[in-house]
């Protein structure tokens, strides 16, 4: 709760201490040299009371789910984010998801091989993951798979034919399938493809080192050798002993993992149209957009902040010792 | 043979042996790849066939037709404002990481080494800035202070000295209660002769290691912003600026793919050689194998993940 109140303190000052001007921005050059038009606007939003009273103002404003209108849009902020926000946490989830059962074939296998030639080519890919920049690697895969083969649709989150399903979760995939239209679901999904492969590149070559090193710790462990020794084969050892006995770190970088997703997104989002977090938030950097700027910092906060939650939450339902302490 | 002879006695050829990391290929190749990049981003201005911002030559033109790897849409060498972006973008990202490592090291050894009051508030500053990920308040740092390459720095060290203070004050204050740090306080060191004589040798593996592998980290920083429009401004050679050009022109796949990979190679070679390093330094993360039963190093060194990078 501190950290939220420290997060809208950071977003606040950062957004007005510094020295851009966010008047000349929203009114462009031409209206900002009229001093009766800068005058109404600075009046309409408060601007002239001193700093901590706009600070109150925003906290108080906030308290009521108010995160102001944004200058960009001209549309309150907090109803923009509301369909920003699920956009792209279906990508992060996906993300995720995918990179995660990548990482830990690839980091179990690599475990197993230590040292040898399969172990280094693990690490040298997972390496070369970490090195690619993601906008590039969007760009990339944008022109390849849709405009040169074809086999990939192109930008946004639906085809323009179809019209998107009844919010319920604002997931369009999760919405299709509760609506029972599976040709809107195919399309979303495959819509989902691209974007989440790209960024699961990235996310494999962070997961794959630590699953390694965390498969490596288990594996010397009595328990897994006893496993052995009692005749059960390799593949149930693996997955009921030792990705169970390494699932504690493995969880812990799966949450730093998902907060890189996010920075990640801006990035790919605005290559592939992606109506989301990332897109929202460069739009609003670039137009100097104070309550956007600062509804965007609000919300990944809290993100983070449900997701270390959440992270504790599962240690307790994984490991019995956090539960009793 | 002695006793002493035998713990005294070197191998033959000894000498001749290199450290362990260059034992390691990974080390090698990344070296050699960091330092041709190093000599282009040194060098580059003075040979390249064409100034970079020149708009001469038509446009367009694909690699092979007159010019090495192509023309942009305004006529300029794909070529040489490649190579000239490796003098933009190269020294900034060292000097970046240099300034958030000096940043962070010094916070984080002032907040373990004395402790209490100071050790939390600084810490609390800390978590405030890494509560946000990375790009982002990246990109909030760099738009408020409007949008040009220098800006772009700043903002990146901003959001990357705190990884250094986490990891400096950790080993700090595990350090400052070993017996040797304490016996040469007894000696009559000032707290900052100790801390600078006896406790920072200590320290400055681990932040090497840190600050080699955020090379990598600082230039897709770097180039990112640059490509959102924050970083670099036209007519300016920059890899993501270069890139985001490529977003108007995809029929000349040349105009974006070049400096993609240079980016990948730059940001390769220095974490090739970061990983390395760190298995030099840091025991625990070492490749060989351990033999079973033998009691493995204590965890000295503490690492902190590669959080969230674009």
């Amino acid at each position: 709760m501190l950290l939220l109140l420290g997060v809208t303190l950071v977003t606040f000052t950062l957004t007005n201490l510094v020295p851009g001007d966010p008047i000349a921005a929203a009114l462009g050059e031409g209206a900002a040299a009229n001093p009766a038009t800068v005058q109404a606007y600075v009046e309409r939003y408060g601007l002239d009371d001193p700093l901590p009273v706009q600070y109150l103002t925003y906290l108080g404003n906030l308290a009521h789910g108010d995160l102001g209108r944004s200058l960009a849009t001209g549309r309150p902020v907090a109803s923009d984010l509301a369909t920003a926000v699920p956009a792209t946490i279906e990508i992060a989830v996906c993300a995720v998801v995918v990179s995660l059962l990548v990482a830990t074939a690839l980091g179990t296998v690599a475990a197993h091989r230590r040292n040898l030639v399969t172990d280094q080519v693990v690490r040298v890919v997972s390496l070369i993951g970490l090195s690619l920049p993601t906008f590039w690697l969007a760009l990339v895969a944008y022109d390849l798979f849709f405009r040169r083969l074809g086999i990939a649709p192109g930008s946004g989150r639906l085809s323009p034919s179809l019209t998107p399903p009844p919010t319920i979760t604002g997931l369009y995939t999760v919405d299709f399938m509760l609506d029972g239209d599976s040709v809107g679901f195919v399309d979303a999904a495959a819509h989902l493809a691209l974007p989440v492969g790209v960024l699961s590149l990235f996310t494999i070559g962070l997961l794959t080192r630590f699953i390694r090193t965390s498969v490596l710790e288990v594996l010397d462990s009595e328990y897994v050798r006893a496993a052995r020794a009692k005749g059960l084969g390799p593949g149930r050892v693996v997955v009921g002993y030792v990705l169970r006995g390494a699932s504690l770190p493995i969880l812990t970088v799966v949450g730093i993992a998902f907060g890189s997703l996010l920075s990640g997104t801006v990035l790919v989002e605005s290559v592939f149209a992606w109506p989301g977090l990332g897109t929202y938030a460069y739009q609003a950097a670039s137009n100097l957009d104070l309550p956007g700027i600062m509804g965007v910092g609000l919300v990944v906060g809290v993100i983070y902040l449900v997701l270390n939650l959440i992270v504790d939450v599962l240690y307790g339902v994984l490991d019995p010792r956090v539960r009793l302490a | 043979m002695s006793l002493d002879g035998a713990l005294t006695r070197r191998p033959r050829g000894a000498w001749l042996r290199l450290p362990r990391v260059w034992r390691s290929p990974l080390a090698v190749v990344g070296a050699a790849i960091a330092v041709a990049w190093l000599v282009v981003a040194v060098s580059a201005p003075a040979w390249v066939p064409y100034p970079p911002d020149a708009q001469q030559l038509p446009r367009l033109s694909p690699p092979g037709e007159g010019t090495l790897l192509g023309t942009d849409a305004l006529g300029r060498d794909v070529f040489s404002r490649l190579m000239t972006g490796a003098s933009t973008t190269i020294p900034l990202a060292l000097g970046l990481v240099v300034a958030s490592a000096v940043i962070g090291v010094v916070v984080g050894a002032v907040a373990g080494w004395f402790g209490g009051w100071v050790d939390e508030a600084l810490m609390r500053l800390t978590d405030l800035v890494m509560a946000f990920p990375t790009v982002i308040l990246a990109m909030v740092v760099a738009a408020s202070l409007g949008p040009s390459l220098y800006n772009a720095v700043i903002a990146a060290v901003v959001v990357s000295w705190p990884q250094y203070a986490r990891v400096t004050r950790s080993l700090v204050l595990g350090l400052r209660t070993l017996n040797y740090v304490v016996a040469g306080r007894l000696l009559g060191r000032s707290p900052v002769t100790s801390l600078v004589v006896d406790v920072a040798p200590n320290v400055v593996g681990p932040v090497v290691v840190l600050a080699t592998l955020d090379v990598g980290a600082a230039v897709l920083l770097l180039s990112g912003l640059s490509f959102l429009g924050l970083g670099a401004q036209p007519p300016t050679a920059e890899w993501g600026s270069m890139i985001s050009g490529a977003l108007a022109n995809f029929d000349a796949w040349w105009i974006g793919t070049f400096p993609g990979l240079a980016i990948l190679t730059v940001v390769m070679a220095f974490n090739f050689l970061g990983d390395a390093l760190r298995d030099a330094v840091d025991p625990t993360s070492r490749t060989e194998r351990t033999a079973v039963g033998v009691a493995s190093a204590p965890q000295s060194v503490e690492l902190p993940v590669e959080e969230d990078r674009p």
